[in-house]
């Protein structure tokens, strides 16, 4: 520790503190432009210049990479030099950037009002690059991926990309952007892919965090593709903080084959695409939330802490749910989602409870179908929530002309009353409909089941099989069977382990008697059905010169049958025999 | 005598037990008119069906051959029906020599789910046999 003085204040701090975070921690102001914490100090902008003093000489140095060393030493930052040299500073900067912001405002605090200097450069753009090098270093130290450099000298010099084209070695995490002090770098969505890592509307999130707190197991997890050391190596900024070193950046996804008898497929639903639908202004108008989205307003450990807010930070006046977004709709979806109804009816309830708003439900039906559900609606009517039986055509901003917040006009008909309606709220939660995964038929696919027309999986029988399918040993539960609520999804889960458990504990399984057999004396070791067979059930026995069907892989398609052109193949159950006598039956009449 | 006799094509549909076999019965629960001339004979998979039967089949008096499987990829024994489909398409211009239409002979794909399909193109696929009138290979 040693003791250094700061503008008369003395102060203790740890040997090589740069003058920046002593000053700091004295609190004391130094104009910084090309200062940031995350990488090392540049000092090319030169206003954090201060007044070292060490005996009877006296240097001036730059605040952000000079580090005290020694007892004693005395450092002035608003000394009449240093003035000098600050308000020179910025006169040439803002000569040259007048309208940038940060510019503007150590100009204000160094007393500069208007530049001496015509500057032949002059840019009038409030998002121009001040050449601070921010985007180079934190691309150079940080993310390591040294795509940004400088190019060019004096008053040619700017920040390009190798070539001047878009680079691969960019992994687009967005550090440039976010150091970026004049907006100069944004980073643009090109476009939205289904089933990508969605940022949350109500904030974005970091590439290391803790899904929910509710998550199970509660611990962070590592986004692969935004994570910055994943991707090139650099940062590792969390495994510093990290005490007991439990953060692994090499662990990677891994494919484990495990043998097993039988399978449940669980694989749920995702709500759809609400941009689809662009009438409802969804991520376009401000406070459009999707139903899942205000579930985490809600929750108490969410961005909001559980209060429910406009996102201006005001308590909404009114606020629309809509439902049946994409269900019920010739347009996406015939079918009901079915959860909907008595969720809109849940948060009309909470937004009742927590804010003086008013609540409207525009529903198409209200099927409160559950034990208890119509209760909930009738008790939701006595505490006054408004509801208006009809689909919403449009939401659309609203202005008023005395200037008050705007609000979004939800357009509706009333069938009740047979009026077409405007009511003004300040928030509107949509209901989107349940979907089936968008890569369910690739499930399909491994598992050889079906699909319904509807894409959600296909039970064995809707009414006397409804957790197991047409393929043997394959159950499907949830929502990946239809939409459903959370009882149901467990009560057909708790059937299907059951069935599951019920073959266990057998010890053992019956196999379809429908198998293909070689009769050897016929076959003529041709080997054509060989490659016909799709389960490789077929080998060709050397020694006997004949096809041989492996019982246990024949799944008794018949396709070898069909191909043997000396009949030697018989499908046990469809025999030629069989078949033929069925034909002449039924054409016999 | 027998051009007085209202034409009742005799159709031989081999489904697929997995996919049309499936549909066929969704129509039929779900209560959807499906082609009253249609015989069923279920196969296990679309590939089980040897030319031979759809030779015998329009030997032994019948006006036409209806075939079901599952979609291209759907197949419940992975590829059973692109056989079906070469064969199929082999077995056409093999009627054709013969003097048979090979409009008489049909394959459609038809999922477990599509009953509606199945009661579609049976009634298609029946008044098509109804314009070609009946094939007359049986001696009467």
């Amino acid at each position: 520790m040693i003791n250094v003085n700061i503008d008369g204040k003395e102060i203790q701090i740890v040997e090589e503190t740069t003058i920046v975070r002593a000053a700091e921690s004295a609190g004391i102001w130094v104009p910084t432009l090309c200062y940031s914490e995350l990488f090392e100090p540049y000092g090319v902008c030169r206003i954090c210049s201060v007044e070292v003093i060490r005996g009877k000489r006296s240097r001036i140095v730059t605040a952000c990479n000079y580090p005290l060393r020694d007892n004693g030493t005395k450092i002035l930052t608003n000394s009449p030099r240093i003035q000098t040299i600050r308000k020179m500073i910025m006169e040439l900067l803002l000569s040259r950037w007048p309208n940038v912001q940060i510019i503007k405002d150590i100009a204000e605090a160094v007393g500069v009002k208007e530049p001496r200097i015509k500057c032949l450069e002059r840019d009038e753009d409030p998002n121009a690059c001040i050449l601070c090098g921010n985007c180079v270093n934190i691309c150079k130290d940080v993310v390591k991926a040294n795509v940004l450099s400088f190019e060019n000298r004096g008053i040619k010099r700017e920040i390009s990309l190798p070539f001047d084209e878009k680079s691969d070695e960019c992994i687009v995490c967005g550090a440039c952007a976010h150091v970026c002090p004049t907006g100069h770098i944004k980073i643009k969505t090109l476009g939205y892919e289904r089933g990508a890592l969605q940022d949350w509307y109500l904030g974005p999130k970091t590439a290391i965090n803790i899904p929910t707190l509710q998550a199970v197991p509660r611990v962070p997890i590592i986004n692969e593709e935004a994570c910055i050391k994943m991707q090139t190596g650099g940062c590792g900024i969390c495994s510093t903080y990290c005490e007991p070193e439990a953060i692994n950046y090499d662990a990677k996804d891994e494919e484990v084959e495990i043998e097993v008898g039988q399978i449940l497929l669980t694989t749920g639903y995702q709500t759809i695409d609400l941009k689809q639908m662009p009438q409802y202004g969804y991520g376009r108008l401000d406070n459009v939330y999707s139903s899942l989205e205000f579930e985490h307003m809600l929750n108490s450990t969410g961005p909001t802490g559980g209060t429910i807010l406009c996102k201006d930070g005001s308590v909404p006046r009114a606020v629309g749910i809509i439902h049946c977004i994409g269900s019920r709709d010739e347009n996406f979806h015939k079918y009901c989602s079915r959860v909907c109804c008595m969720y809109a009816l849940k948060f009309a309830h909470l937004v009742k409870d927590r804010t003086p708003a008013e609540v409207y439900q525009f529903y198409i039906d209200m099927r409160a179908f559950g034990k208890g559900y119509e209760e909930f609606y009738k008790r939701l009517l006595d505490e006054g929530v408004n509801m208006i039986r009809g689909k919403v055509a449009e939401i659309s901003e609203g202005y008023l002309t005395n200037g008050e917040k705007p609000f979004l006009m939800v357009k509706c008909e009333d069938t009740l009353i047979g009026k077409f309606r405007e009511i003004p709220v300040d928030m509107v939660i949509l209901c989107p409909a349940i979907e089936p995964q968008f890569d369910a038929s690739n499930i399909k696919k491994i598992f050889s089941i079906s699909q319904s027309p509807d894409k959600f999986f296909l039970e064995r029988h809707p009414k006397l099989d409804p957790v197991s399918t047409m393929t043997d040993g394959v159950f499907i539960a949830g929502c990946a069977q239809g939409p459903k609520d959370i009882p149901d999804s467990v009560a057909q889960a708790s059937a299907a382990a059951a069935r599951i458990l019920s073959l266990i504990s057998l010890g053992e399984v019956a196999v379809d008697p429908i198998k293909a057999e070689v009769a050897d004396e016929y076959c003529s070791g041709c080997r054509i059905c060989n490659s016909l067979c799709p389960y490789t059930a077929i080998s060709f026995e050397e020694e006997k010169k004949v096809s041989f069907i492996n019982d246990m892989l024949c799944k008794g398609c018949g396709t070898c049958v069909s191909a043997c052109p000396s009949s030697a193949i018989t499908g046990k159950g469809f025999t030629d025999k069989q078949i033929l006598a069925e034909l002449e039956g039924i054409l016999s009449v | 005598m027998e051009q007085d006799k209202e034409f009742n094509p005799k159709i031989v549909a081999f489904l697929c037990n997995w996919c049309t076999y499936t549909g066929a019965d969704l129509a039929g629960v779900s209560r959807l008119k499906s082609s009253p001339c249609v015989r069923i004979i279920r196969v296990m998979c679309s590939g089980r069906v040897d030319p031979t039967f759809i030779i015998k089949a329009f030997k032994q008096g019948a006006d036409g051959v209806f075939i079901g499987g599952c979609h291209i990829g759907d197949c419940h024994y992975s590829e059973g029906n692109y056989k079906t489909l070469r064969r199929v398409e082999f077995m056409k211009t093999f009627l054709e020599e013969f003097g048979i239409n090979p409009k008489r002979l049909r394959l459609e794909w038809i999922s477990a789910s599509e009953g509606d399909k199945y009661a579609a193109t049976t009634l298609e696929f029946e008044t098509e046999i109804r314009e070609l009138g009946p094939l007359h290979l049986v001696e009467a």
